[in-house]
This record gives C-alpha cells, sequence and structure tokens, in this order.
C-alpha cells in the first residue's frame, strides 16, 4: 500500500481483489469491522470508518467500475495500533475530486453529488486521491473525541 | 398500511409517524423501495405531516441521505413538512457534517416531533 507516513508494526492487514457488486464489498467490510471491535476501536469510530469505507466501496463500484461485472476491486486494510488505513482501487478511469459541488453550500444542500466523498473527509483523519482519481487511501487516527447528539448541537448556539 | 418492506406507518392525529424496518439503509434496493414508500405517502396519498422516526436506525449511506433529501423538496413542493426524530449520535454527526440538520427540522424523540407541527 502506499502511504506518506513512516511504517509501524502492523497488527492485522488484508488484501483482497473483490468483484464490482456491492454484496462482495459489504463482506470485506464486515471483515475490517470485526478486526476494529476484536482490537478494542470505540463504537463511534468504528461508525465513521464504517461509513467512509462504504462510501468508497459504493463509489468503486458505482462511479468507478460503473457495475461491470468483468472489473474488479483492490482493497486493502491494515491495522496499527492506533491507527487504520484502507486502500480501495478501482479499475475506472477516475475523477477529479476537486470538481464535486460544495454539498455543504446552501445552493447545493439538496443535491445528491459529492456528499460521499465530503463525508469520507470529515469522518476520516487523511482521504488522498491519486492522480487520476482510481485510488483512495483513508487512513483514520483512533481518538476518543465523542459524538455529537442534536441536543449538544442545539446547546451550542 | 400493510404491504410495505422498508417503512412502518402509523397516524397519531393528522401527522403521519414513520419507523424504518432496517437497522441499515445502506443497499441499494432497499433505498429504492424506501423512497419510493416514503414518496407515496407525499404523492400518492397527500400526506402534509410527517415524522420520520429512527429509533430502529444504526447506520445509513449518503445514498439514503439523497431519498430523505428528494422526499422533503416533494413535501415542501405539496405544503407539507417533515421532523426527524430519534436520530442517534453518530447518525446525527452525518446530518451535521453535510448540514442537513440546518435542511432538516431535527427533535429529539417523536413527542417533541409531534408538538413541533
Amino acid at each position: 500500500m502506499s502511504t506518506s507516513m513512516p511504517e509501524k508494526p502492523w497488527i492485522w492487514q488484508s488484501e483482497t481483489v473483490i468483484p464490482s457488486r456491492a454484496a462482495a464489498a459489504r463482506a470485506t467490510l464486515d471483515q475490517l469491522i470485526a478486526e476494529l471491535a476484536r482490537n478494542g476501536w470505540p463504537r463511534c469510530e468504528i461508525f465513521r470508518v464504517r461509513l467512509a469505507v462504504e462510501e468508497a466501496l459504493v463509489n468503486a463500484i458505482k462511479h468507478g467500475n460503473r457495475q461491470d461485472p468483468s472489473k474488479r476491486i483492490q482493497v486493502g486494510f491494515c491495522l496499527f495500533t492506533d491507527l487504520v488505513r484502507i486502500e480501495i482501487v478501482d479499475e475506472g478511469r477516475g475523477f477529479d475530486p476537486a470538481t464535486l459541488p460544495d454539498c455543504t453550500d446552501s445552493e447545493h444542500l439538496d443535491e445528491p453529488c459529492g456528499r460521499g466523498v465530503m463525508l469520507m473527509r470529515s469522518l476520516m483523519s487523511r482521504v488522498e486521491f491519486n492522480v487520476p482519481g482510481n485510488r483512495v487511501t483513508l487512513e483514520k487516527e483512533r481518538n476518543k473525541e465523542p459524538g455529537l447528539s442534536p441536543r449538544e448541537d442545539r446547546g451550542k448556539g | 398500511m400493510p404491504g410495505l418492506r422498508r417503512v412502518e406507518v402509523n397516524e397519531v392525529g393528522d401527522v403521519t409517524v414513520v419507523h424504518f424496518r432496517d437497522q441499515k439503509i445502506i443497499e441499494d434496493l432497499g433505498i429504492q423501495e424506501m423512497g419510493q414508500e416514503l414518496f407515496q405517502l407525499v404523492e400518492g396519498e397527500n400526506r402534509k405531516k410527517l415524522v420520520l422516526n429512527f429509533s430502529s436506525v444504526d447506520f445509513l449511506s449518503s445514498a439514503a441521505l439523497g431519498k430523505l433529501i428528494t422526499l422533503d423538496k416533494k413535501a415542501k413542493a405539496r405544503g407539507g413538512s417533515l421532523k426527524l426524530c430519534n436520530i442517534r449520535p453518530e447518525i446525527y454527526e452525518v446530518f451535521a457534517i453535510t448540514r442537513l440538520n440546518r435542511l432538516f427540522d431535527i427533535c429529539d424523540d417523536e413527542a417533541d416531533a409531534l408538538a413541533a407541527f
């Protein structure tokens, strides 16, 4: 897996090639979630990783490989004590993430595009796309920051 | 309302209360069906006041959010409105990140949502 960070000893890793099908992607993702749970990651952190990776896999299947059953997706997971790294490579032509609309802009709030990538960036510690954009690397550092409830959010202001 | 695969519908006065049958709203077919069932309430049955109760939902994807956004547009276009409630903190975070907490009226629980109309 490509990385810009110094390597530390990993606890668990997995490299698989899956067909462009949601069921195969979820089965692979479930393995990662089980490893995070086994290693005591907090529930809210597991939720964030699951959602970000789910969005990345759906993008690879739908937008990357365009659900072409002849195309494959490489999925790599590497779990360290305090960090998890995920790499997803599809066989599509890629895309430029800078061209996605800002879905938090009130003008685009009700548009469907770009929300998945935005969630990935917000939920993970690092998200990097290669050029041309058919490979995404996601990293999540383990921390204990709590989630935000509606009541707490309203209390902020 | 029998025959609905993805949502369970109850009426409280003039308000339609929707519970979701799926714990995880991620699968393509499930999201499509959920959307159709919700749109039918607004478009086919002309229901104006909807409460979406997320108490049974522990995970949803951006595709599911897309359906909720479309539902909100359809409801507003017909002079109706939605209230969302019982959203667990992890999912609320998703609404907050995507600023959809500004688009939707999100209440703590069903009683608050019913009182908010």
